[in-house]
């Protein structure tokens, strides 16, 4: 599905000369590496590439890697990544967030981003848990689970992160484990390459406070449903069965946990234009002179805006 | 005697039964024959069924800056508007209405609040009339007071107009608010090819429609030339010939127009009330035409709150895009946290806050200026944003060029004020001029010739003034990072004590190089004589009944000075000397004074007096000309000023 470029910038490039604040052991190193790699695969240049993160340890992934960097607020990092992925679609924007930066504090955001389809890669970092506030529940973590900083077992649900993006419109759907590297970059790349919003999620273990879903515990559960012939596309021509069956699967998939974990890829519909492609068929302008990009004075600094057909609306002699 | 040329008018009626469309109809038509136009509307947040009612002032010498009080003619078609208004008319002015309604029970009418029932039966109980409970006792009084009746016979009109037209009744019936117009206009005696010019531009795309009501207004115009006189009616219109093209514009569209002219490219919004109708008019006008001839435009994207709407706008915002978000009060409590971070970020951005009454959900379709402290101090921390505020229609399409570039010169959020009087007032003024406040964007870093790729200091502390040069997402051959995190100068999160004292004073610097930079004429504007008897001061949509009043005041022999603050923070602190012809008197619409405490802490100046209105509707002139007058005669020290019957 990749093409491969011949990549003028290296994973060393996308390394960024400051020192790295996350725990010993803990799974973000494997995403940060794995985008490194992705990014350096795919031959964009930094410049190019905006990475926008929310609060939490997720969101300190920008900060490690060398391109633009935004960190938002909590929860915020998707409608940042949109105006800045719409005003200047030649930037390639992905998003570093976390379980409780997407399911809870930025779940609307999550929701409606799935109604738009704005081209960015969507990475949610998912370790169950609230670790720079020291180990509270987040979203992603089952009903009675007590993990070791709980004090009682979770009282609260969890959200299935790839149903909810299923079911609000996500074009591409995947998941990955922090330590399988190799995998990882693979998704990533797909993610990135697909024209639409694509999300990926991405088991990891914590360390320091998730004391239940290990590194051990993952260990001989998770696999890769592509590799057992999980067909993830929705053909363009799809009728109502094909789509139906692949509804199916993808359902039984998404839901299937414990003794065998589901990664790969799970849905890619090319179907949807993105919402950059909707805007251009209202505005053909759109395309020539994004919001970014557009020329709004001339020399003299003047207004460029011919003000004649506002007075023939308005006119009231 | 007769008063040729200015009139207050006043329809009412049921939200969804056209009074819109009415006055639409008659500002558009009164403004062709040369009047100018001032329009104010007032309405319940409410689809169908509930009261609302459209003020036009007319003048044939002047454009009008305020509404009236009171009202020379009055026209209703339901008994609603009758109970509400008939009050209101002036002795020598008149009223309209359907012979139907001539004696409808208070308790028959539906949306009539219990309180305004019982004022009502107060009110003509004191005047010792008859009927105390029924809009009887109401046209009784106002043929006490000498207001002329002109009770008309709606039903047979539509009849007539079905059977000469042949239409079904129910078509006929549709022409009902041309009718209230026609009905006003035959009997101010206005020429009635200024109707129809209106007609055939308002219903443009339906000749058939234009067709039927012009044809209405024929026998309009007829009915009345047999059943009614002007004789004795104080009122008289015609029409003048006056010179340069004008338009009609309410706030909405000035502001969103005055952001198209300002180059904005983004914007944003959540639906509220009164501020959603400035993007929905954006959304109609993404594509422009320039100057020389291209298209282009602006993106307008509807957001699942306003969290996200801010969000979204800071977002464009970092790529360079000229980005801006229009809200009332509930969402802007919603922006808040993300107003910290765009001036953390030093992230240009305009939020266009249409204040309403609150707290809460308070009051969505009326006006009010209470969020004046919660624009300048939101947010968590020592954030700087500056606060602009416009005075009027006109004022409001320059301010909006005006904020736009404060926001790219400074690096900070820009909260302009404007509130729901604004937003529902349409004047006629000249045509704008796009060019006449020039676009500047701040400084912007360019990158040298292929100089490799580096991390480049967006936030360097290298700076006299605080700016340091913008580096757009996407520049060539940089790159830097930005959080809401007190950060370095390449924009990474730190902790270190001395980086964030310079940085915080960085950030802070900024309020002062746009208070030196900010000329004084865009900070505050000054009217009336130096040597005056008095001063007001005041800021926001009571500019208009504040120039009116002291204009009346004048030919009083009581000389005014009024001070308009427009730029709110940082404070204009060259106001101070200006504020020395006492007494000093405060004019908000608010309970608490705003100003008036932020000229304490600002100047260390205390106002002599206050004159407040916090019932959810503007100032009229005819107000502040009466509260002035009780302040300066006999020194009251707070006016508050309420209407029963508003």
């Amino acid at each position: 599905m990749a093409v491969e470029t011949k990549p003028r910038w290296t994973v060393k490039d996308f390394r960024a000369p400051y020192e790295v604040d996350w725990c010993p052991g803990c799974g973000d190193f494997g995403i940060l590496n794995a985008i490194y790699q992705a990014l350096a695969q795919m031959g964009v240049s930094p410049h190019e590439t905006v990475v926008v993160g929310g609060i939490g340890c997720s969101g300190k992934a920008q900060y490690y890697v060398n391109a633009y960097g935004v960190h938002t607020l909590h929860g915020r990092p998707l409608p940042v990544a949109t105006g800045i992925k719409l005003a200047n679609p030649n930037l390639k924007v992905f998003v570093v967030s976390g379980d409780g930066d997407s399911m809870a504090i930025g779940a609307a955001h999550f929701v409606n981003g799935g109604r738009r389809n704005v081209d960015i890669t969507y990475i949610m970092f998912n370790n169950e848990v609230y670790g720079l506030t020291k180990g509270q529940a987040s979203p992603t973590l089952p009903l009675g689970l007590q993990t070791k900083s709980l004090p009682e077992p979770n009282i609260q649900g969890n959200i299935n992160a790839l149903m909810l993006a299923f079911t609000t419109g996500y074009t591409w759907i995947g998941r990955g484990y922090a330590y399988n590297i190799k995998q990882l970059v693979r998704l990533i790349r797909e993610a990135t390459e697909h024209p639409g919003l694509a999300f990926l999620e991405v088991l990891q273990p914590c360390p320091t406070y998730n004391n239940l879903h290990t590194k051990d515990w993952y260990q001989g559960r998770l696999y890769d449903i592509n590799e057992e012939g999980y067909d993830p596309v929705l053909p363009p021509d799809a009728d109502d069965a094909t789509r139906r069956d692949l509804y199916a699967r993808f359902m039984e998939k998404v839901f299937e946990w414990g003794d065998r974990i589901p990664t790969g890829v799970f849905l890619v519909n090319r179907n949807l234009p993105t919402f950059e492609e909707r805007i251009a068929e209202r505005q053909p302008h759109y395309r020539i002179h994004p919001p970014a990009l557009t020329r709004i004075r001339d020399d003299e600094g003047r207004s460029l805006l011919d003000i004649q057909p506002f007075y023939e609306e308005h006119r009231a002699r | 005697m007769k008063t040729v040329g200015e009139l207050s008018w006043r329809i009412g009626g049921p939200q969804g039964s056209g009074v819109d469309t009415a006055a639409r109809l008659f500002s558009l038509a009164a403004s062709l024959g040369g009047l100018n136009v001032l329009g104010r509307r007032e309405y319940y947040s409410n689809i169908i069924g509930r009261h609302s009612y459209y003020d036009v002032r007319l003048s044939a010498t002047r454009q009008p800056r305020s509404h009236r009080i009171r009202v020379d003619l009055l026209t209703s078609f339901e008994a609603e508007t009758l109970a509400r208004h008939a009050l209101s008319v002036v002795p020598g002015g008149g009223i309209i209405y359907n012979v139907k309604d001539e004696d409808t029970p208070f308790l028959r009418i539906t949306f009539l609040d219990e309180r305004v029932r019982q004022d009502l039966a107060r009110v003509l109980t004191e005047e010792g009339v008859e009927h105390t409970t029924s809009t009887k006792g109401l046209l009784e009084l106002a043929e006490k007071r000498g207001v002329q009746l002109y009770p008309v016979p709606y039903d047979e009109l539509f009849k007539t107009l079905s059977e000469r037209f042949d239409v079904p009744l129910g078509i006929a019936q549709r022409t009902r608010n041309t009718l209230a117009v026609a009905l006003s206009f035959a009997l101010l005696e206005f020429p009635r090819e200024f109707l129809k010019e209106a007609l055939a531009r308002v219903f443009a795309s339906k000749p058939k429609v234009v067709e039927l009501n012009q044809a209405a207004v024929d026998v309009i115009y007829d009915y009345m030339a047999s059943s009614h006189s002007n004789l004795a009616f104080d009122f008289r219109l015609e029409g003048v010939t006056q010179d340069g093209p004008r338009m009609m514009l309410n706030a909405n569209q000035a502001v969103a127009i005055g952001k198209l002219a300002g180059g904005l490219t983004f914007q944003t919004y959540y639906p509220i009330s009164p501020a959603t109708d400035e993007s929905v008019y954006l959304e109609a006008h993404t594509t422009y035409r320039t100057r020389e001839g291209d298209e282009q435009g602006v993106v307008v994207v509807q957001t699942e709150d306003e969290i996200s709407a801010i969000a979204m706008a800071s977002g464009a915002a970092l790529t360079g895009a000229r980005a801006a978000t229009a809200t009332s009060g509930p969402g802007f409590s919603l922006m808040v946290e993300q107003l910290g971070w765009t001036s953390m970020t030093e992230t240009p951005l305009v939020i266009t806050l249409y204040m309403r009454g609150g707290p809460s959900t308070g009051m969505p379709t009326r006006t009010d200026q209470g969020d004046l402290f919660f624009a300048l101090f939101a947010g968590h921390g020592e954030a700087p944003r500056i606060v602009y505020a416009s005075g009027d229609v006109e004022e409001a399409f320059y301010d909006a060029i005006r904020t736009l570039n404060y926001a790219e010169m400074f690096q900070m959020p820009v909260i302009h004020l404007v509130d729901k009087a604004l937003a529902s007032t349409t004047v006629t003024l000249p045509v704008p001029d796009p060019t006449q406040v020039p676009i500047r964007r701040g400084e912007i870093f360019v990158p040298e010739e292929d100089e490799g790729q580096r991390i480049v200091k967006r936030f360097s502390l290298d700076t006299e003034t605080g700016i340091s040069p913008r580096v757009l997402l996407g520049t060539p051959h940089v790159h830097h990072w930005m959080t809401g995190g007190e950060h370095t100068e390449e924009g990474r999160v730190t902790e270190d004590p001395v980086i964030r004292v310079r940085m915080h004073d960085k950030r802070l610097a900024k309020l002062e190089y746009a208070a030196k930079t900010i000329p004084a004429e865009e900070k505050f504007q000054v009217f009336g004589p130096e040597d005056a008897d008095f001063t007001v001061i005041s800021w926001g949509s009571t500019k208009g009944a504040i120039l009116e009043a002291l204009e009346i005041l004048e030919q009083k022999g009581l000389r005014g000075r009024f001070v308009q603050v427009k730029l709110l923070m940082p404070f204009p602190k060259e106001i101070a000397p200006l504020l020395e012809r006492r007494p000093l008197i405060l004019v908000e619409l608010t309970r608490t004074a705003q100003l008036a405490r932020l000229l304490r802490m600002e100047l260390g100046v205390e106002v002599d007096h206050r004159i407040l209105k916090y019932s959810g509707r503007p100032f009229s002139f005819e107000e502040l000309v009466d509260a002035l007058e009780a302040v300066l005669e006999r020194r009251e020290e707070e006016v508050t000023v309420l209407q029963l019957f508003e």
